[in-house]
């Protein structure tokens, strides 16, 4: 059995090529092979949703993924992030309202709250919450994130 | 002084607005600069084998199988590092009989608790590595362990250090007037409680993280390092891996939540440094999850028993308990693991007049993960006693328990003036504070509210706390005792030639929001667009000399350093301008980057011509004339060992009785930490704090076997709060600005994680006293809930 395989990969619009081992998991094949530090590892047992990210459209826990499963598809992570559109507006709302502290569960509360806003999400505090229950933030208390994608949820989603 | 001060009565452009902070902008796009986000040359990972048990005899290591994995470079046991670390002990001379023995950062001969690293494999790749680790062949026996700290000072038990007569490490006790002759009397209330206090640790998203790399050819050391702290750690990489302080550089880039946790000596960081001298290239380790629970230092296992008396008309006559708390097999180094029983010696009591007082802790040793500074060091216990006791002290003599802490908090215009246990307080406002919480929340018809629907069976709980936080602290804290741990913080603010600053300090940033209050700060005082201003922190090599994040210090010690500097360049500035345009400097200002002329705002010169001529036609300025366009301040606190907050706040809960399960309805908080710089960050620093006493009190805690097995080492069975939990925190200030400094501002950062978990126990035992029981046992699972119910008058 053969322990490496390659993969082709579209990571924020760039095609990457390579050939890896076939037991490592997707976040740490971007951020050690490709160099995509902006998705974190957390807890590598998909608890805490640092890591999440999108593929192919559906948010994923990529410390769950082998990266061999990710073959064919498109992957966005934080760095590919628009800065105009549903993305752009909720950056620009978790500046304003202080919605990060130490930045690091950003990248992953950042894809749950666009998969909140792009399902239709309304601006329901209690919906958000529950939302984004799946992203652990330990500095902020989450008041600050949920008034964030709350402000977004109330313009339109963009 | 020869320009104009900074005038703070005059709302400022930045001090006190909620101004964003410049390094979203970076976190916002992935662009943070984590420790595991850095990669060097050659540089090697490394992976631990840890003590399967709590207590056992090293019999051999086999490390044949390990080193014939394709990748391992090198396996490292802990005799490897007897010739390269000196070892470091946990004490302060000023917390005086502290005892515990000498440390190495890997077991020699005896593991002395579960996760203690027995030996590091340094591979290419942490896979590898983790690999490898699985191949060693560890040979342990197996010893009986002391794990029960309530059971560790008994004679049965084994003692851990032989050299010792028994497992104390410390023991404090407080005695102030004369609580005895208060319980002879006979028109007082006493009121009796067990308090018990659950282990739990700070869990930061980002694990801890390190990449040490030495260059011999310059006997250079530096040291990537996720903390709080650098000079601290510079100090001490430098004197126990025999470098020269001048040659460790510590740097701190992106923290990713410390807490705490990040603050201290540990062994495997300890002996990724060394092996990178030994090695001499790069060593990263990054710790998993699991690694987290089990090391990261673990904090409040405090057992308490509680007394208060009270006299018929509520007032408060005395206060005793009795704590113990077990520490793990060692004192933590440097901070050492006495000071959490120290602050609750010193703190319980301190919102109040409390004529008698006698208290005592003992700090034992056990077969557990070490225990230490975690946020709010000491104070969720000491406020959760004294408040605990308050509120059954009130429901006993059937007074209203906000009366009664009116009755009893120390008043608003009677400071200066000391706590039972002798420390210095001023410039506080518990009454303010109160009563605009009971105006904010609506307490009476709240407290209706909750009496009502009693009677529909739903069982809601109001709790209050009245608390005291440490912050800005004096040498008092860690410096008399002999740690070289900086009390004083630095900054150097120079002008460039483009007319912008940058502001240099030596307090560090983990997400609280330091960078930006120091800029806001430097902007408002010095005269320019905050645009304008570069933040350096967390670097010993580029920062001036200084403590670094601790005790809710950055705003008012690293802020009035970053103010003192501010108003120095801006003298030299301004003394520069008056020759340059025949003014005198009295008669000059700076405002939004131009010199201007005070009263008209005419802009006399820009910043930047002002800076290209002296830095480029310096022939055009009298060749007498100083050049300097940079500054430097450092500020200590010296009137006060500590310069106190307070806060009053309160918890609204639901208790289900069929399931045991309290839901946080909602939750305020009004706080007074003197100047508000960023009232945006300091809300968000209280509600996080409040967050995390939540979850202490009523999910968070490390469960561990009676023989030392810790038994939850993942997020899926260590409950943390998430939002779907915690309710909305109502965040208010009062501000009295402290008098031991210019700008009067004083800590934010762990009033909430202080206060909360009382407010909280408290609002349990107002919905559970009608029922005839209490519970003073945090965490309050729902199976300890149901246990408790069992006892409950259900009319």
């Amino acid at each position: 059995m053969a322990d490496t395989r390659t993969i082709t990969v579209n990571v924020n619009g760039e095609v990457h090529t390579n050939t890896i081992n076939v037991r490592k998991n997707l976040i740490d094949y971007l951020r050690d092979d490709l160099g995509f530090t902006g998705s974190h590892v957390g807890c590598e047992h998909g608890v805490c949703g640092a890591c999440t990210l999108d593929i192919n459209g559906e948010t994923v826990r990529s410390c769950l993924m082998l990266a061999v499963q990710a073959d064919g598809t498109a992957i966005t992570t934080i760095e590919g992030l628009a800065d105009n559109g549903v993305a752009g507006d909720l950056k620009k709302s978790f500046a304003e309202k202080n919605a990060l502290q130490c930045g690091y569960c950003t990248p992953g509360m950042l894809a749950s709250a666009i998969e909140y806003i792009n399902a239709g999400g309304n601006a329901d505090k209690d919906k958000i919450r529950r939302h984004i229950s799946g992203n652990y933030c330990r500095c902020t208390g989450y008041q600050a994130i949920v008034e964030a994608i709350y402000s977004v949820a109330e313009n339109g989603g963009n | 002084m020869t320009g104009p001060r900074f005038d703070f009565d005059k709302p400022g452009k930045y001090i006190g607005q909620p101004t964003k902070r410049g390094d979203t902008k970076r976190l916002l796009r992935g662009r943070g600069k984590y420790v595991d986000d850095l990669t060097l040359p050659r540089m090697l990972h490394a992976a631990f084998l840890r003590s399967p048990v709590a207590h056992g005899k090293i019999l051999s290591i086999d490390i044949t199988e390990a080193k014939k994995v394709n990748g391992v470079i090198r396996i490292f046991k802990g005799s490897d590092f007897i010739d390269v670390v000196k070892p470091y002990v946990g004490v302060l001379s000023h917390l005086a009989g502290l005892r515990s023995p000498p440390q190495m950062p890997i077991a020699i001969d005896r593991v002395l608790w579960q996760g203690e690293p027995v030996a590091m494999v340094v591979a290419t790749s942490r896979a590898i590595a983790e690999d490898a680790v699985s191949l060693i062949e560890m040979d342990l026996e197996e010893l009986p362990a002391a794990t029960n700290m309530e059971t560790a000072l008994d004679k049965e038990e084994p003692i851990i250090h032989s050299e010792y007569d028994s497992n104390l490490s410390w023991e404090r006790t407080v005695d102030v007037g004369d609580v005895e002759e208060v319980y002879k009397r006979d028109d007082v209330t006493i009121v009796e409680k067990q308090f018990r206090f659950g282990r739990h640790t700070g869990v930061p998203l980002e694990a801890r993280s390190i990449i040490a790399n030495y260059d011999p050819s310059e006997n250079q050391l530096d040291v990537y390092y996720s903390g709080q702290a650098p000079h601290m750690m510079q100090n001490i990489y430098s004197k126990h891996l025999n470098i020269p302080e001048e040659n460790v550089r510590v740097i701190s880039q992106d923290v990713g939540g410390a807490f705490g946790i990040k603050i201290h000596t540990y062994g495997d960081e300890f002996a990724a440094t060394a092996v990178a001298k030994i090695m001499e290239r790069p060593i990263k380790f990054i710790a998993d999850r699991y690694e987290s629970f089990m090391t990261d230092i673990h904090a409040r296992d405090h057992v308490v028993n509680g007394k208060m008396a009270v006299s018929k008309d509520g007032k408060i006559l005395a206060i005793e308990f009795s704590d113990i708390t077990g520490i793990g097999p060692f004192s933590m180094y440097p901070r050492t693991s006495a000071i959490e029983a120290n602050q609750i010696l010193n703190l319980t009591g301190g919102p109040y007049v409390v004529p008698n007082y006698r208290a005592n802790s003992r700090v034992v040793f056990q077969n557990k993960n070490m225990m230490c500074q975690y946020r709010a060091v000491g104070h969720p216990v000491a406020m959760a006693i004294c408040d605990g006791l308050v509120e059954e002290a009130a429901a006993a003599i059937n007074m209203d328990s906000v009366e009664l802490r009116k009755l009893n908090l120390i008043k608003d215009n009677a400071y200066p003036t000391t706590t039972a246990s002798g420390l210095k307080l001023d410039d506080l406002s518990h009454h303010k504070a109160i009563n605009k919480l009971v105006e904010m929340m609506d307490y009476e018809k709240l407290k209706d509210e909750n009496n009502k629907l009693r009677n529909e069976g739903v069982h809601r709980g109001i709790g209050f706390v009245s608390m005291i936080e440490i912050t800005n602290p004096s040498p008092a804290f860690y410096g008399v005792g002999g740690a070289h741990i900086a009390s004083q913080d630095g900054a150097t603010i120079r002008l460039g030639a483009g007319g912008g600053i940058h502001v240099s300090s030596s307090v560090t940033e983990q997400g609280q929001g330091t960078n930006a209050i120091l800029a806001q700060i430097a902007a408002d005082v010095f005269g320019v667009n905050i645009d304008m201003v570069q933040v350096t922190t967390g670097d010993t090599k580029t920062t001036p000399y200084g403590g670094g994040a601790w005790a809710s210090r950055g705003a008012g010690i690293g802020g009035e350093a970053v103010y003192l500097a501010a108003e120095a360049l801006k003298d030299q500035v301004l003394d520069i301008a008056s020759v340059m345009l025949q003014s005198k400097p009295e008669d000059l200002n700076i405002s939004d980057g131009n010199v201007v002329d005070i009263g008209s705002d005419d802009n006399r010169i820009s910043l930047s011509d002002l800076a290209r001529t002296v830095y480029y036609r310096g022939n055009e300025l009298p060749s007498d004339m100083p050049l300097e366009l940079i500054a430097t301040r450092h500020y200590r606190v010296t009137d006060m060992p500590f310069v106190f907050t307070n806060a009053a706040m309160a918890a609204h809960i639901e208790l289900d009785v069929e399931t045991g399960i309290i839901k946080v309805l909602n939750f305020w908080a009004v706080e007074d930490c003197g100047r508000v710089i960023n009232p945006m960050l300091v809300d968000e620093q209280i509600r996080g704090g409040v967050v995390q006493g939540i979850g202490s009190a009523l999910y968070e805690e490390c469960l561990y076997s009676d023989e030392g097995q810790l038994l939850n080492v993942t997020l899926a069975d260590y409950l943390v709060p998430m939002a779907a939990e915690m309710p909305e925190i109502h965040v208010a200030h009062i501000e009295t600005p402290t008098k031991t400094s210019v700008l009067g501002a004083k800590g934010a950062g762990e009033a909430g994680t202080g206060g909360a978990p009382a407010a909280i126990i408290n609002a349990v035992n107002n919905a559970l006293r009608p029922l005839g029981v209490t519970n003073f046992q945090i965490p309050m699972t729902p199976n300890r809930m149901l246990e408790t119910l069992k006892a409950a008058n259900f009319k």
